[in-house]
C-alpha cells in the first residue's frame, strides 16, 4: 500500500481516533489502580496539560506536513486531532477544578483572575471553545469557508497562550528544558505558515476548512 | 474576648505520655514477674520494647536508635506518610527536578567520609567529622508535619536532636545574628547540579533564635534508619513550621554570620519566596493559594483539599518568634 493509500484507508481515521483516546484510557487506568505515583492528583493535571499542548503540536503539524510531504490526505485528520486537543484541555480544567478546587466555583472565580499563569490558561480554553463548537461540517457551510477560517486562526493566539501558561507555570522553578522543546515546535509550525504567507501576500491559505466536500486545493509552490 | 483554648485538635499530649496498650495489658504479666522474683530480666525486656519507636522500620537501610523527644510539639499524633511516598516523591534539584528523579539518581551520593565545617562567628569555629556530629547529643525520634510550599504535605518520623545543642556547643559570638546552611555541590555525585536551574550551592538560612529554637532538628535518620540519599543524606536540618524548601539537605557546612544570608530560592524567584518561608494559610503563593494542601498517601484523588495551619500547626511553639512582624511583607 503506498502511503497516500494508507491514509485513506477506511480504517485509518478509527486507529487515529483510538490512539488518540490510549493517553487517556492509559492515565484512566492509573487512577483506577492507584498507579499515578505520591500525587495521584498533581500526576493527572500535568499529563493532561502536557497531552493537550501534544494534540495542539499534532494539529498545526498538519497543514505544514501535508504541503511539505504533499500528501493532502493527510488534511482528513485534522479536525480530529483539533478535537482531541479540545478533549485534553477539558480534561486538565476538570481536573483542576475537581482535584484541586473541589468544584467551589467561587474560590475557581476567585483564583482565576489572581494568578496569571491560571487566568491565560483559562483564557486559552475559552478562545478553543468556539474552535470546537464550529468543528462540524453544518458549521462551516453556515459561517462560509472564509470567515470559518478566519475564525480557526484563532488557534495560533490559542498556541501563544499556551506556551505562556506553561513557562510560567514553570518559571518559579526555572524549569525551562520542556518549555524550550515545545515552545521550538510551536515556532517552527507557526514560523512555517508566516514565511508561506509573507511569499505569497493575498493567496488564500490552503485548506479553506479541511472540508470533505470541497475539493482540497494543493498549494503550488 | 478571645479566649485561646488547648483543645482545638492541634496540641496533642506527648506520646511518650500515652501507655501503649501492649504494656497496659501487659500490666498483669509485669506483677505476676514481679511476684515471681523474675522481674529484672523481664524487666528489662519491658523496657527495651517500650523504648522502641512506635513507627516500623522498612528494613533497607541501617538502623538508628533514638528516644522519643520530649519537646514540645515534636510528635504529632497523626498517620505517619508510607515510607515508599516519602522515598519517591521528593523535591532535590540537585539530582533533577522532577520528583522522581532524587530516588532515581541519588544512588551517586557518596555519604562516607562526610564532614561538616562550622564556621563563621563562633568562637569554636570545628570541622565535625558526620560521627562526632552524630555523637554530640541524644538521638531523638520527632513526628514532625512536612509542608511543601507546592501545597502538598506529609508526616515523617524524623531522627536528630536540636540543632541549638550545636550551636550551644560551637558558642556564637555577640553579632551573629543568622545561621547559614549550605548544601554539598559535586557535579560528579549531584548530576542536577550541572544544569543551571538554581544558582548552586543550595543555600538556605535561620534567624538565630529559629535556629536555637527546639523543634529545629539537625536530622540524621527517619523511620528508624539512617536518611536515605534523596531524603538528604547523611545530615540536613529539618524546621517543621517553614516551608519544605527551607529545610536544607546533605550539609557540608554551618555558617554564623551578621547578615541576612542570600538563599537559594529567594535568590532565583525574590516576589515568590521569602526569607522567612513560614507556613502561613493567609499568604498566597503569586501562582497558588497556601490555604489548602494535600497529604500525599492519605487525601485521595476527590477527597477535599485539607486546611493548612498557621505555621503549619506549630503556632503554640513557634508563634512567638514572630510577634509583631507582618508576615505579609515578611513571607
Amino acid at each position: 500500500m503506498t502511503p497516500a493509500k494508507v491514509l485513506l484507508h477506511p480504517l485509518a481515521k478509527p486507529v487515529v481516533f483510538a490512539l488518540g483516546l490510549l493517553p487517556f484510557a492509559w492515565l484512566f487506568y492509573g487512577a483506577a489502580t492507584n498507579n499515578l505515583g505520591a500525587n495521584p492528583a498533581e500526576h493527572l493535571e500535568r499529563s493532561l496539560g502536557d497531552w493537550t499542548l501534544r494534540f495542539l503540536c499534532m494539529t498545526l503539524a498538519v497543514t505544514p506536513l501535508r504541503v511539505i510531504v504533499r500528501a493532502p490526505a493527510l488534511a482528513r485528520f485534522r479536525r480530529m486531532l483539533g478535537l482531541f486537543m479540545f478533549f485534553y484541555a477539558a480534561l486538565h480544567l476538570l481536573a483542576y477544578s475537581w482535584f484541586d478546587m473541589g468544584f467551589d466555583f467561587d474560590q475557581i472565580a476567585r483564583d482565576i483572575p489572581k494568578r496569571p499563569f491560571i487566568l491565560v490558561g483559562f483564557s486559552a480554553f475559552v478562545l478553543l471553545v468556539p474552535l470546537a463548537a464550529t468543528s462540524f461540517n453544518r458549521a462551516v457551510k453556515a459561517l462560509g469557508a472564509r470567515r470559518w477560517q478566519a475564525l480557526h486562526r484563532l488557534v495560533y493566539v490559542i498556541a501563544g497562550l499556551a506556551i505562556l501558561h506553561f513557562y510560567w507555570m514553570r518559571a518559579g522553578k526555572h524549569n525551562f528544558a520542556e518549555v524550550a522543546v515545545y515552545a521550538a515546535i510551536l515556532a517552527v509550525l507557526l514560523g512555517w505558515r508566516l514565511a508561506q504567507a509573507l511569499q505569497k501576500p493575498r493567496a488564500p491559505m490552503p485548506m479553506g476548512a479541511g472540508l470533505r466536500r470541497q475539493p482540497i486545493r494543493q498549494r503550488s509552490r | 474576648m478571645l479566649i485561646k483554648r488547648n483543645d482545638d485538635g492541634f496540641i496533642h499530649p506527648l506520646a511518650s505520655e500515652i501507655t501503649p496498650p501492649h504494656v497496659y495489658h501487659g500490666r498483669r504479666e509485669l506483677l505476676k514477674a514481679l511476684a515471681a522474683g523474675a522481674a529484672g530480666p523481664v524487666l528489662a525486656g519491658w523496657a527495651a520494647r517500650d523504648a522502641l519507636a512506635q513507627v516500623q522500620r522498612p528494613g533497607k537501610l541501617a538502623p538508628l536508635a533514638a528516644v522519643r523527644s520530649t519537646v514540645p510539639g515534636a510528635v504529632t499524633m497523626e498517620k505517619v506518610t508510607s515510607y515508599k511516598d516519602a522515598t519517591t516523591y521528593n523535591n532535590f534539584y540537585e539530582f533533577g527536578t522532577d520528583k522522581e528523579d532524587p530516588a532515581a539518581n541519588a544512588h551517586t551520593l557518596k555519604t562516607s567520609p562526610w564532614s561538616v565545617e562550622v564556621e563563621g562567628l563562633v568562637k569554636k569555629p570545628a570541622r565535625y567529622a558526620l560521627e562526632d556530629l552524630f555523637k554530640l547529643s541524644a538521638q531523638e525520634e520527632r513526628i514532625y508535619r512536612l509542608r511543601c510550599v507546592e501545597g502538598w504535605s506529609m508526616v515523617i518520623p524524623w531522627i536528630g536532636y536540636s540543632l541549638s545543642k550545636l550551636i550551644e556547643k560551637v558558642q556564637p559570638q555577640g553579632n551573629a545574628k543568622f545561621v547559614e546552611f549550605t548544601t554539598l555541590a559535586d557535579p560528579n555525585m549531584m548530576p542536577g547540579v550541572r544544569s543551571r536551574v538554581l544558582d548552586w550551592p543550595y543555600v538556605e538560612g535561620l534567624r538565630m533564635d529559629e535556629a536555637m529554637h527546639p523543634l529545629t532538628l539537625l536530622t540524621f535518620g527517619m523511620y528508624g534508619e539512617v536518611l536515605p540519599n534523596q531524603n538528604g543524606a547523611p545530615v540536613r536540618v529539618v524546621i517543621p513550621w517553614k516551608y519544605g524548601f527551607k529545610s536544607a539537605k546533605s550539609l557540608v557546612r554551618i555558617r554564623f554570620t551578621d547578615r541576612q544570608p542570600a538563599t537559594a530560592w529567594n535568590k532565583a524567584a525574590p516576589n515568590e519566596y521569602g526569607f522567612y518561608s513560614n507556613v502561613n494559610p493567609n499568604v498566597d503563593h503569586p501562582r497558588w493559594s497556601q490555604a489548602t494542601e494535600r497529604r500525599i498517601g492519605e487525601d485521595g484523588l476527590f477527597a477535599k483539599r485539607r486546611k493548612t495551619l498557621m505555621f503549619n500547626g506549630y503556632e503554640a511553639q513557634v508563634g512567638q518568634l514572630y510577634a509583631g512582624m507582618d508576615l505579609k511583607k515578611n513571607f
